[in-house]
């Protein structure tokens, strides 16, 4: 068995990943719940075991034992592989993600590009979902997702360039390490551009449209489209949309987390680092997003594209042209070392 | 229609919103004809939840009819039991006690401000936002406890009584509405910076969905629908009933005909509503809540009789025709949302699917009272 | 006032006349023929009136009920006289229902915006396939109204676009309103 150690790790990451996609899945709804419930003056759920911990294991029971209903109209082969096509490209991300120094599945130099590679097929699930289930409020949807992505993508990935061309690696843990305390993080990292809080600010935000969360949820805007994408979907074909989802928002805030808030590393240095910090940092992220969900009311698609293109492309543009100048003027004002 | 979108364009296609849609609250259905997301023609379809209370009127003594009007608008049955209520004494020759016209533009104005904390929650829950519906809902339940204990019901009242109402007020009711409305104060403030300070609520509600005072006259429309397109008509102030002229209230009227004029009108109206129920319980007189000589069976004179009241979503009035027998001859129901929803089609032409939904949910429709 | 009444007399309408207020709940009450009224809406359109509602009525057997008191009355008159005069009570007549055209009614109600005055447009048709010309071209809202009271009473409103079963299914073909409706 000694013989292939790697193989084995690679088979152990990704039962872990799985598994940890699934219960963030399943635990997230719970959080979701009851942060909603807390923000709505009520308490969410409370019947299912302590605190309603068992509500996720309820319903995961319940969407395993639904009947996959499948329209006589839909495309067979489309409308079965679309959410495998949303879920899995989710958990392929995690293969990369630095959870702490050694708790990655694999680390590769260009971790980042991978990243954004596999969030592209995701657009692809959504997209023939939509098409595949013969429904004009699904077809709808697809198309909105299709724009909404297309248009976030943009300023998002010029954010990761800028933020590529700063740190000079595409690695994710070299990122990671590259911030050893909360001085030294990137969001506050004022050397490398002026506007690096608002950088964060722009690729969280492309983050909340990219995963269709409030107040971008344009895709599954439930009154309008009723559910959107997935309105045909029962069961577990719905159950694998939505793992898919709250895998993307997982994947968006470790994305986050890594490239600005210093990963696994802790704040002070007193304090160790750890995947605990990492963890904390990405729940943090996640709740904000539940926050602003339960805050904020659903844009309009026009608001939405405005929004990208007048706003966030610009300004993504001018930190990219910022930066580039920071970069080469730095080592000219205050010499090469 | 379908004639249309196969002939024209082949990229235009028909959606069916409804008759079971999270948007439309109830069971309407809306033929769009879509072209992509933009809207080529809206066409309403009516009749899911159509009951024929006009017929079943002329089947049932003039006060057996008084529980269905509670079943027209079920979010404001106080206001459709006081036009009944008005109709049958105006033609019966029948007076009511002062103490009992102010009992009921009390509960009428709870019940109002009840329609539109709901009518608030609904709107904004149309546009995504989720959380202001269980806010509004909790005040609403202060509201629905206090019409409980006076009139035993929650949703379908039927309090009014040809001459009165039914049932005097417990003692904590005065005090209870007096808290109540001291914490309403409170919320209203909190709602505004919610939601009606939210910058996409103003981006989404804002100059879409306009409607002008011209196209208002057209349809019939009343309620806040017209007065948020600068009609200043309000019934209890055009054609005062009850004891409304005792009080000092405002109508709220905005001028700009968009969805945010009808959601400002709405909200305003709270605000009016809540300084009547005020005004009301500092002068609540003493005295009977039923008049003294209400006969058993009731025959009105023959002949027409008409009578409307301001309803929370408008206009409501009510025609009967005696012939002088026990049960109205003809029983005429006309209500508000039926003329304000036969302005969408014409309004909501070329608009984003997204922006018609929400200048639907600022029509405030509630379906049983269009189909009646 | 006085000039919508001259108004409504010029188009010519049947009768115009003064209602009581407190009892009634209108104004004004105009009875039109059925081909006046859409005239009559203009003039309300023209004097900046909102039309509130349309109402059908089914007067099926009133005309019968009308003669059949007034045959009773004069019964009751004569019986009166004859016991007065010490006579023998006369023969009791029977009521002549012959010739009797049934009749429905549409009643348009008419309100303004800035001051009180509500006007009712009546107008009577002959029961056995009624129709009246459609006001939609000059209140939008009408068409809904007409459709309804198209639904109840089969009342047939020439010139409405799209006179199809509007409350009712789809496939309805009763009119429930109609007084010998039973289901």
């Amino acid at each position: 068995m000694n013989a292939h150690p790697e193989i084995l790790r690679l088979l152990a990451f990704l039962a872990g990943l799985i598994i940890f996609a699934a219960l963030n899945a399943a635990y997230l709804v719970w959080l979701e719940r009851k942060v909603c419930g807390h923000i709505q003056r009520r308490i969410g759920p409370k019947e299912v075991g302590p605190f309603g911990l068992l509500q996720p294991l309820a319903d995961g029971i319940k969407l395993m034992t639904k009947q996959v209903l499948v329209p006589p109209q839909v495309d067979p082969v489309l409308f079965r592989l679309a959410p495998a096509l949303v879920l899995i490209p989710a958990i392929m991300s995690f293969v990369v993600i630095p959870f702490s120094a050694n708790l990655v599945a694999r680390e590769i130099n260009i971790g980042l590009l991978l990243v954004f590679a596999f969030a592209s097929v995701n657009v692809l699930g959504l997209l023939l979902g939509g098409w595949g289930s013969a429904n004009k409020y699904a077809v709808i949807s697809a198309a909105r997702c299709v724009s909404q992505n297309v248009a976030y993508e943009i300023p998002m990935l010029i954010t990761v360039i800028t933020m590529v061309m700063i740190t000079g690696t595409m690695n994710l843990n070299e990122i990671v390490l590259q911030q050893p305390d909360i001085s030294q993080w990137y969001v506050f990292r004022f050397t490398a551009s002026p506007l690096m809080p608002v950088a964060f600010l722009v690729f969280f935000i492309c983050s909340l449209a990219e995963t269709n969360r409030a107040p971008f949820d344009l895709g599954e805007a439930e009154s309008e489209l009723i559910a959107g994408f997935h309105t045909e979907y029962s069961g577990m074909g719905f159950g694998l949309f939505f793992m898919g989802e709250y895998a993307n928002i997982v994947i968006g805030a470790s994305l986050a987390t890594v490239l600005f808030l210093g990963g696994w590393q802790s704040p002070v240095s007193f304090i160790p680092g750890g995947w605990w910090w990492f963890l904390a940092k990405v729940y943090f992220l996640i709740f904000t997003i539940m926050w602003i969900r339960w805050t904020y009311p659903r844009t309009t698609l026009w608001g939405l594209l405005n929004l990208s293109w007048k706003v966030l492309i610009p300004i993504s543009l001018l930190n990219l042209l910022v930066t580039g100048g920071m970069l080469k003027l730095m080592p000219l004002i205050f010499g090469a070392g | 229609m379908i004639d249309l979108a196969l002939s024209q364009n082949k990229e235009i296609f028909v959606l069916n919103l409804g008759p079971q849609h999270p948007a439309t609250h109830g069971v309407l259905r809306v033929k769009l004809l879509m072209d992509g997301e933009y809207i080529v023609s809206a066409e309403p379809v009516l009749g899911y939840i159509h009951r024929m209370h006009e017929k079943m009127g002329e089947n049932r003594t003039w006060a057996q009819f008084m529980p269905n009007t509670g079943r027209l608008d079920y979010l404001g049955a106080l206001s459709y039991n006081h036009g009944y209520a008005r109709v049958v004494e105006r033609a019966a020759g029948i007076e009511v006690p002062e103490r009992a016209e102010y009992l009921r533009v009390i509960t009428v104005e709870l019940n109002r401000i009840a329609s539109h904390l709901l009518w608030f929650g609904a709107f904004v829950l149309d546009l995504g936002g989720f959380t202001p519906l269980l806010y509004a809902f909790d005040d609403r339940e202060m509201i629905l406890d206090l019409l409980e204990s006076v009139t035993g019901a929650r949703l379908t009242f039927c309090y009014f009584r040809f001459g009165g109402v039914y049932n005097d007020i417990d003692d904590n009711f005065v005090p209870g509405t007096r808290a109540f409305i001291k914490r309403l104060r409170k919320r209203m403030p909190e709602y505004h910076n919610l939601v009606t300070k939210n910058i996409i609520i103003i981006k989404r509600l804002r100059d879409v969905g306009p409607i002008s005072a011209g196209m208002c006259r057209r349809y019939g429309a009343t309620g806040p629908v017209a007065r948020g397109s600068g009609i200043n008509y309000d019934v209890r102030k055009n054609e005062p009933y009850s004891v409304y002229p005792e009080f000092d209230f405002d109508i709220p009227v905005y001028e700009d005909g968009d969805s945010m004029a009808r959601y400002m009108v709405r909200m305003d109206e709270i605000e009016q509503s809540m300084r009547i129920v005020e005004q009301a319980l500092d002068r609540l007189p003493d005295g009977p809540v039923m008049a003294e000589k209400v006969p058993k069976i009731i025959k009105p004179k023959p002949g027409d009789y008409y009578s409307v009241v301001e309803a929370a979503r408008g206009t409501f009035g009510v025609r009967v025709v005696s012939d002088g027998t026990n049960t109205p001859y003809r029983l005429k129901l006309r209500s508000p949302t039926f003329s304000n929803l036969s302005l969408y089609g014409e309004a909501a032409r070329g608009m984003l699917l997204a922006d018609a939904l929400a200048l639907m949910g600022s029509l405030d429709l509630v379906i049983p009272e269009i189909d009646r | 006032m006085e000039n919508l009444i001259a108004q409504f007399e010029a188009i010519p309408a049947l009768a115009v006349k003064e209602a009581d207020y407190p009892v009634r709940g209108y104004h004004l009450e105009v009875t039109v023929a059925p081909e006046a009224v859409v005239a009559a809406a203009e003039v309300m359109d023209v004097a900046g009136y909102t039309l509130e509602a349309i109402t059908g009525i089914d007067w099926l057997g009133e005309e019968a009920r009308r003669r059949e008191a007034g045959v009773k009355a004069r019964n009751a008159a004569a019986v009166k006289a004859a016991k007065e005069a010490e006579e023998e009570p006369p023969e009791p007549e029977t009521a002549d229902l012959s010739g009797i055209t049934e009749e429905m009614e549409v009643v348009y109600d008419y309100t303004h915006y800035d001051h009180l005055f509500r006007v009712m447009v009546r107008c009577r048709v002959a029961r056995d396939n009624p129709g009246l010309p459609s006001i939609h071209q000059v209140f939008a809202g009408a068409d809904w109204h007409e459709k309804e009271t198209h639904d109840f009473f089969g009342i047939v409103f020439s010139g409405n676009p799209d006179l199809v079963p509007f409350i009712l299914p789809e496939d309805a073909d009763y009119h429930p309103l109609l007084k010998d409706f039973s289901t």
